[in-house]
């Protein structure tokens, strides 16, 4: 059993979770995930790690509410524990000195998993240039961490009410067009989101590294529902990602694959509401 | 006493019933069955049978004890050389191997061996004895085995019982690997059999962790490093899915077999929404591939609902390389059998879903390495098969994440772990390695005996290193 030591919810349907487990905080590097079952009719589900805490021994997940599982998972309470928590898995980051400048753009819940990597590229000596993207002010999270570790912080929200008006492709731009000399661009966030980075940094030649989020099982490799069209291969985003070169990715396919279960998780969400969430 | 030719029918479920339902097909072989099926074993002098047995079980000898009614003698004798009877009794290809040797086969049938093996071992688990924890030294040495399916269980019992204490460390949230994850409920019941089988070792005192994936939570260096165990034996199977490299196979509708059968054991799909993991099943559905695990996909399917479940195999009946038992079951729940075809192209829809399977049709050629005749495709010969859910069934490799994250302990070509065969020791001292992981996908019986081997060879190994 994995304990909850901490909850807050940092805006509505998005919280912010301790978990206790020593041994994953102890390994985990940016840019892997854990896989959690939350009790034992759940479903297997990924979360990046957020942050880890070696020395307390803890992992922190940010999550948002969009399905049964998600749901039941927010319905615990701290001191509460989970099942099962499996990681860390996937491939680290790649960051190293001496990498020039990073721009690390995290859209809606995209800007939790990318924090690490931005302070790891930070902590390496990189120049850390941040856009964090909502569809409104109320909603951005991770905004004092962010600002933390970074060079420079940029904002954009699709109603205006913070930073740019527009998306996150829009705080790009500005950043070229003031002459910036973008070294990598590290993009998470919806495909949609990611997708659109990866056609404005395309034409520009930017390196542009986008984490994955297709439908998980096992989080090890040996199901194979991850898999994603990556240039002419096909790599599982469980161990051979979740990070990959944006410029070769088939979104198209990747979303597509997201929906494979659409009316199954609408019932599951159902079935979640009617029996109530303190199974 | 005449010599009764046939063996005794084995009790099953109505094949127009179970293919809707989960439960067992075999019912399993009574008391007085399984005496009067034992009653047809010649006891052999020199018996054939235990030469095809690929851990040499002594079967006149627990066949023997079955005739006398001893049935606690009987299942002591099969536990001599193999762990894990009501499994084996289950799933063992004994067509292939006991069985295949058995004189009386030449004649008649064989004499049922897998059948009153399973009856035998359902005897005892039914009996429900207690099982009295090992005491352990306060110095005993630590052992940790990786993966839990039958190889490292049958690993981790054997050197418990020689007084080790001895960690299973499993990937998934459950033990058992293929066993629990691959091998559906209707011919391997998992709380009936696999749990119990699982639970029985860890009242011995076998400690399992689930949740613990070696190479990404600690490497085998660290096992034998600051963790502190003398010993390490790998059996983490096969469990990397193949697929086919053709056009389409990243629309929605098609599955990995691994991807299917873990939604639906592993994660009890087929009770869905009570468990969470969804499974979404087509009307029509192709699996890919010919061996147990396709028959498993396809039979699957039926009890999901499909009305139509195809196997599309690219060589003839014969070189069908699932066990004859379940081809024959998979034909009577109706299943209907495209063989001499192979999938080209996964047709899609707007959507993004598969609408058809495109074919082209095959003959048989000269033989290959293999010696089975090689299948050549016929030009001009494509066909379309409606279908709306493709399984890709057509093999295993080996997960590379502990092999990469251990240097020392060399792989071969394919990645499979290079092991002797009598001792199972890796190129890395103190590292042993058996199972799937070792052979390429097998069998259980294959990976259970490579656990026993492995269980002596470190025994012998930490002795001398005392
Ligand atoms: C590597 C990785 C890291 C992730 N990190 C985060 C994170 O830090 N924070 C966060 O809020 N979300 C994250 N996700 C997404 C998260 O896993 C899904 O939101 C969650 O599984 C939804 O489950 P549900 O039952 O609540 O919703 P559902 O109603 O079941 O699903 C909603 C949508 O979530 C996706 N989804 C459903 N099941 C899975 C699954 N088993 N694996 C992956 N995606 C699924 C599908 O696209 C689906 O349409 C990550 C996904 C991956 C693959
Ligand atoms: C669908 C299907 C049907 C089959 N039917 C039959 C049959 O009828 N008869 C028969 O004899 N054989 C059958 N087989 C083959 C048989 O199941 C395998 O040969 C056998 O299970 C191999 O045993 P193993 O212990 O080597 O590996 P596995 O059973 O694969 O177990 C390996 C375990 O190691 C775990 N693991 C992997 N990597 C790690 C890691 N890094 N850290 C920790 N744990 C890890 C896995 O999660 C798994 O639990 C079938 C296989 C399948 C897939
Ligand atoms: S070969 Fe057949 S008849 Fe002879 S001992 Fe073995 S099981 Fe009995
Ligand atoms: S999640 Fe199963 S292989 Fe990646």
């Amino acid at each position: 059993m994995f304990k909850i030591l901490k909850k807050q919810e940092l805006s509505p349907g998005i919280f912010h979770y301790d978990i206790e487990a020593p041994r994953v905080a102890k390994k985990a590097q940016a840019g892997q995930f854990i896989v959690l079952r939350v009790d034992e009719d759940g479903e297997r589900i990924p979360l990046t790690i957020a942050d880890f805490d070696r020395e307390a021994g803890t992992i922190t997940l940010i999550f948002q509410v969009v399905g049964a599982s998600t749901k039941m998972l927010a319905a615990k309470n701290e001191g509460d524990s989970i099942v099962d928590f499996a990681g860390p898995l996937g491939q680290p980051s790649e960051i190293h000195e001496n990498m020039g400048t990073i721009v690390c753009i995290g859209g809606g819940i995209g800007v939790a998993p990318v924090y690490p990597i931005a302070r790891a590229m930070h902590e390496a000596g990189n120049k850390v240039i941040s856009i964090m993207g909502a569809k409104t002010k109320d909603i951005l999270i991770f905004e004092d961490k962010m600002r933390a570790i970074s060079d420079e912080v940029l904002i954009a929200t699709d109603d205006g009410s913070y930073g740019v008006k527009g998306f996150v492709t829009t705080a790009l731009q500005q950043l070229v067009d003031r002459g910036e000399k973008i070294d990598q661009v590290t993009a998470i966030g919806p495909g949609v989101m990611m997708r659109s980075v990866v056609e404005a940094t395309r034409p520009l030649g930017i390196k542009t590294i986008v984490s994955l989020n297709p439908v998980m099982v096992d989080g090890t490799g040996m199901c194979g529902g991850c898999r994603v069209q990556v240039g002419d291969e096909m790599k599982f985003a469980c161990v051979d990602g979740p990070e990959f070169d944006g410029h070769l990715v088939d979104f198209d396919s990747l979303m597509s694959r997201s929906r494979m279960f659409r009316p199954q998780e609408a019932q599951a969400k159902d079935h979640v509401c009617n029996i109530g969430l303190g199974r | 006493m005449a010599l009764v030719m046939e063996k005794h029918k084995m009790p099953e479920q109505d094949p127009k019933v179970r293919a809707r339902n989960f439960q067992e097909v075999a019912l399993g072989y009574d008391e007085d069955t399984a005496v009067a099926e034992a009653e047809r074993c010649l006891n052999c002098k020199v018996p054939k049978c235990r030469q095809g047995c690929p851990v040499q079980v002594n079967i006149p000898a627990f066949i023997g004890k079955i005739k006398e009614r001893d049935f606690d003698a009987a299942i002591d004798i099969i536990k001599e050389s193999n762990s894990l009877p009501a499994v084996c009794g289950r799933v063992c290809p004994q067509e292939n191997q006991c069985e295949k040797h058995c004189i009386m086969g030449i004649k008649g049938e064989p004499v049922g061996i897998g059948r009153l093996e399973r009856f035998v071992a359902d005897y005892q688990l039914a009996k429900n004895e207690e099982i009295k924890p090992i005491q352990f030294a306060e110095d005993a040495q630590k052992v940790a085995v990786i993966g839990a399916g039958p190889s490292g269980l049958s690993c981790a019992g054997d050197l418990a019982k020689m007084g080790y204490k001895v960690t299973i460390f499993e990937a998934l949230h459950v033990a058992g690997g293929v066993l629990s994850y691959g091998i559906p409920e209707f011919r391997l019941p998992k709380d009936k059999i696999v749990r119990r089988e699982v639970e029985n070792l860890q009242k011995l005192g076998v400690t399992i962790e689930v949740n613990a994936i070696a190479g990404r939570l600690f490497t085998v260096d660290e096992l034998m490093g600051e963790m502190g165990f003398d010993a390490v034996y790998v059996g983490t199977g096969a469990g990397l899915p193949h697929f086919m490299h053709i056009p389409g196979e990243n629309l929605n509708g098609v599955y990995s077999s691994n991807e299917f059968l873990t939604r639906c054991n592993l994660m009890k799909a087929y009770d869905f929404p009570n468990h969470l993991t969804p499974i979404a099943i087509g009307k029509n559905v192709a699996v890919v591939g010919g061996g147990n695990v396709a028959m498993d996909a396809a039979r699957t399917s039926l009890r999901l609902g499909a009305e139509n479940v195809y196997i599309v195999y690219r060589r003839s009946e014969a070189e069908l390389p699932a066990r004859a038992e379940e081809v024959h079951h998979a034909k009577e729940e109706g299943i209907q059998f495209k063989l001499l075809n192979n999938p080209v192209e996964i047709l899609g829809d707007e959507n993004g879903w598969v609408k058809g399977l495109k074919c082209i049709k095959m003959e048989l050629g000269e033989p290959d390495a293999s010696g089975r005749r090689r299948p050549v495709a016929i030009e001009g010969s494509e066909f379309e098969l409606d279908v709306d859910t493709v399984i890709m069934a057509i093999g295993n490799g080996p997960n590379p994440i502990v092999a990469s994250t251990t240097p020392g302990m060399e792989t071969n070509k394919r990645g499979n772990i290079i092991a002797d065969e009598e001792t199972c020791a890796t190129t890395k001292e103190g590292v042993f390695a058996g199972g799937d992981i070792v052979t390429g996908a097998a069998t259980v019986i294959l990976a259970m005996g490579a656990g026993k081997k492995a269980a002596a060879a470190i025994d012998a190994y930490l002795k001398s290193k005392k």
